[in-house]
């Protein structure tokens, strides 16, 4: 060892690392922050509260359904059923309540709570055929959730038949669709879900299995963690905020059909992944996934406000995750040529 | 012996970093001979194989072939030159049909540019057969026995153009029928003037296929000699090199076995069997004790004690703890049984990019917390425990990956000792350590047995049984053949039994 290089050395590579080990962290902060430069520069009509406001709004239902996925990617599993449990729970609620009479669906009537009560039981029963296939059966939960999605899918086109329900419980009305004092309830539903999840992940002793059943699958079944059931509650929470988020969403857009949740898998994904949480698992957070929505929130929003061709839209939203993706594959091959080093 | 060698190789040199692997060997092989190795693991051997088959190309010394110089850059060029190697782990497709594993990477065409299935099935049932196997070359090579698809590896070694063909540990997973087919074919091989590198650790295996036999130890040739001409003690003896050395004294030294018949029982095997890896395995496990498991690579002992801690199923048998019948399903029930493992592979054991005190407490982390963390108290544990057990480290907030693999290997001992298990089973726990952090295992191993801990220490190296067990299992393919209980065992009869 040279006594003379070594100090600036490590002083320098000190940097580096903690920059390498924080650049999932960083670089999507920095994506957000000169998103809204941007745009603030580009429409003057962007940086409004108003607007701001509508931001919030606008990214709520996805942000409800990111929660459910990033316990799922945190676990380095993925979730494809989300958007279609979404659907399917926003129209077992509708098909519980009364309808207006030229709805044509044949509907059961409930009384409110037991419609919300039943919906979100079948979301937790889908959650379950999810966890049984993955962990009992072994099918990788990529194939396994694919065949969710249409199931979820089939069960919306059974019980709406092409029609389109309206009405959904009062409750599932403000929460979705109401405000107080100003603030849309659903902001604050998806704020208290994200506040939750982030404490379950960072205080509790399960949200530290899920970190270190996706750290390192074996060396946590090794130290004696039953990791399938870690897994098969990821899945079976991913689809409860699904419920939780098509219930609402259901509520928010003031009709409940078929198809309606589609772009939400997209965009649940891609704002997890986008705001830094690792596909490998064991890295990441809600804090990761909160500004992970609001690049994608800002991006949507900020797209309208400028004079932009909106098929052109579509395809710089694509390549905002492609970038996304590559930050996020490198920063972990970062941390892996980082082990490998210091190992 | 005029014959002049169709492979001959002088003066051969290898090292890795510092540590050299070879010194100065030389080494014939003669047209139409079998020619066993033997040495323990590291001796050279292996090694030396590469090289020949062309896997390391970076070497001293001169390699001859037919007695023209040869130096390989890649299995591909040895294979060109009529050397071809079997290893331990075979490399057959399980989904694709006999005929295609014969003929992987080198599918015959017919003239449109499409494979010739017809004849391709055809040449592969006919060099099956000329290796007396008749066999459907449609079957899927994985639904076959282990043994019918190594003769399907030697049957395509053979048919890329081997002359020289390695077998690196042929017969560690084979039955004793399975053997003598194989060593059938090797023999009419052999007459038909093919030549063979036999590796094993089974020197029984050695002496009855080998017609000349050659011992490498501490990466040098000790001693080559027809087959007839020596035996299973002989091969010991040079092997772990009695009165050679003084640092190698300790292995050829007595160790006094110190059975506890008077302690209680605290787990118990009977007769557990998982195919294909052991059988009707038996077992006693007493609380204050280390048993050794011994028995050589793919003996089936790594695979027992990954049953006995929940992460591998059994056939048949039945597990008890403390008197209690137990079904371990689930590495959890185990540890809930009270039963502590230590895998082999410490990447394996922990997280690398989580700070200590995470990896230490969690395997107890449902004992001191319900629902809610508590860091601190498990900063304190891991605190109390990288004092105890000397692992180096600045604060237990260190990222793990930062540590020494010796340090590491605490880490993973650690885990378990907050609240110390019934039984500690410690696969390998030794590997890859130097003599230091060995010595800090060894006595942190007695402690543990001398609190009252059931250990079980599973071991592929003589030298860390011996060095821990109180008494010794040997596993032989699958079976414990042997138990040493009383009075003392020295490395040679330990070698003997497996």
């Amino acid at each position: 060892m040279d006594a003379q290089t070594t100090p600036t050395r490590s002083a320098g590579s000190r940097l580096g690392a903690m920059l390498g080990s924080q650049l999932r962290n960083i670089a999507p902060f920095i994506t957000l922050i000169a998103l809204v430069v941007f745009f603030g520069v580009a429409s003057p009509s962007f940086l409004s509260m108003d607007n701001f406001s509508n931001v919030l709004n606008q990214v709520s239902v996805t942000a409800i359904i990111a929660v459910g996925l990033t316990f799922v990617i945190l676990c380095a599993e993925i979730d494809l059923s989300v958007a279609a449990i979404a659907n399917a729970a926003g129209i077992v609620v509708a098909f519980f309540t009364v309808q207006e009479s030229y709805v044509n669906i044949a509907n059961v009537p409930l009384p409110g709570w037991a419609a919300i009560v039943v919906a979100l039981a079948s979301c937790v029963a889908l959650g379950l055929v999810n966890a049984f296939g993955v962990t009992r059966i072994g099918i990788p939960s990529f194939i396994m959730t694919l065949a969710m999605m249409q199931i979820g899918a089939g069960i919306c086109a059974m019980l709406v038949r092409g029609q389109i329900a309206y009405a959904v419980p009062p409750i599932l009305v403000t929460l979705g669709s109401g405000s107080i004092g100003g603030v849309p309830w659903i902001v604050i539903v998806a704020g208290i879900t994200l506040l939750v999840a982030h404490l379950v992940l960072t205080y509790t002793r399960f949200g530290r299995y899920v970190y270190m059943v996706g750290g390192n699958r074996e060396a946590a079944e090794f130290s004696g963690v039953n990791v399938r059931v870690i897994i098969g509650a990821v899945l079976v929470i991913s689809a409860v905020c699904s419920g939780l988020a098509g219930m609402l969403g259901v509520a928010y857009f003031g009709s409940a059909q078929q198809n309606e949740f589609d772009t939400f898998l997209l965009d649940a994904i891609a704002a997890v992944v986008v705001g830094g949480t690792s596909l490998f698992g064991g890295r990441g957070g809600i804090g990761n996934t909160i500004v992970g929505v609001l690049i994608l929130g800002v991006l949507n929003n900020g797209l309208d406000h400028v004079d932009i061709d909106s098929f052109l839209k579509i395809l710089i939203r694509g390549l905002i995750l492609l970038a996304a993706l590559v930050i996020n594959v490198y920063a972990q091959r970062l941390r892996t040529v980082r082990g490998a080093a210091s190992a | 012996m005029t014959q002049p060698p169709v492979l001959e190789l002088s003066g051969i040199s290898k090292a890795f970093g510092g540590v050299r692997a070879l010194r100065d060997v030389d080494f014939a092989l003669k047209a139409g001979e079998i020619h066993g190795l033997v040495g323990e693991n590291g001796a050279g051997k292996s090694t030396l194989m590469k090289i020949i088959a062309g896997v390391h190309s970076e070497y001293e010394g001169r390699m001859r072939i037919d007695g023209q110089d040869v130096r390989f850059r890649s299995a591909r060029d040895a294979l060109a030159a009529g050397v071809g190697m079997v290893h331990q782990e075979l490399s057959i497709v399980p989904d694709l049909s006999v005929a295609e594993n014969v003929f992987l990477g080198a599918q015959p065409l017919t003239k449109l540019g499409i494979v010739d299935w017809a004849g391709m099935r055809r040449a592969a049932g006919e060099q099956l057969r000329r290796l007396g196997i008749d066999l459907d070359p449609r079957t899927p090579a994985g639904a076959l026995p282990i043994g019918l698809q190594q003769l399907i590896e030697i049957a395509r070694v053979l048919f890329s153009g081997a002359r020289i063909i390695i077998l690196d540990e042929p017969t560690s997973a084979l039955s004793p029928p399975e053997i003598e087919r194989l060593f059938g074919v090797l023999r009419r091989l052999r007459d038909e003037g093919r030549s063979f590198v036999f590796i094993s650790h089974f020197l029984d295996d050695i002496l009855r296929i080998s017609d000349s036999v050659t011992v490498f130890r501490n990466g040098q040739r000790v001693m080559s000699a027809a087959a007839a001409d020596t035996d299973k003690a002989m091969l010991i003896d040079r092997m772990i090199g009695a009165g050679h050395d003084e640092l190698e004294e300790s292995y050829t030294g007595e160790f006094k076995l110190d059975p506890k018949p008077g302690h209680p029982v605290v787990m118990s095997v009977d007769g557990l069997s998982l195919a294909g890896r052991y059988r009707d395995v038996s077992l006693e496990v007493r609380a204050g004790e280390v048993l050794g498991i011994y028995g050589f690579m793919g003996c089936g002992q790594l695979e027992l004690a990954r049953t006995m801690f929940g992460k591998l199923p059994s056939d048949a048998g039945r597990i008890s703890v403390a008197g209690q019948p137990v079904r371990l399903s689930t590495t959890a029930k185990a540890r809930r049984a009270g039963i502590a493992f230590v895998p082999e592979s410490r990447r394996a054991m922990l997280f690398h990019h989580e700070p200590i005190y995470k990896n230490v407490s969690i395997s107890i982390l449902d004992r001191i917390s319900r629902w809610l963390l508590k860091p601190d108290s498990e900063r304190g544990i891991a605190r109390k425990h990288v004092e105890k057990l000397r692992i180096r480290t600045p604060h237990v907030d260190a990222e793990l990956g930062a540590l020494s693999g010796g340090n590491q290997q605490k880490v993973a001992l650690a885990k378990w000792l907050t609240y110390p298990p019934r039984v500690l089973i410690l696969s390998e726990p030794t590997r890859g350590m130097d003599v230091g952090a060995k010595e800090d295992v060894v006595g942190i191993v007695r402690g543990l047995r001398d609190q009252g801990i059931g250990v079980v220490v599973v071991s592929a190296e003589p030298e860390t049984v011996l060095a821990l067990a109180d008494r010794i299992l040997v596993m032989r393919k699958g079976e414990i053949a042997r138990e040493f209980a009383d009075g003392t065992v020295s490395k040679d009869r330990l070698l003997e039994a497996a």
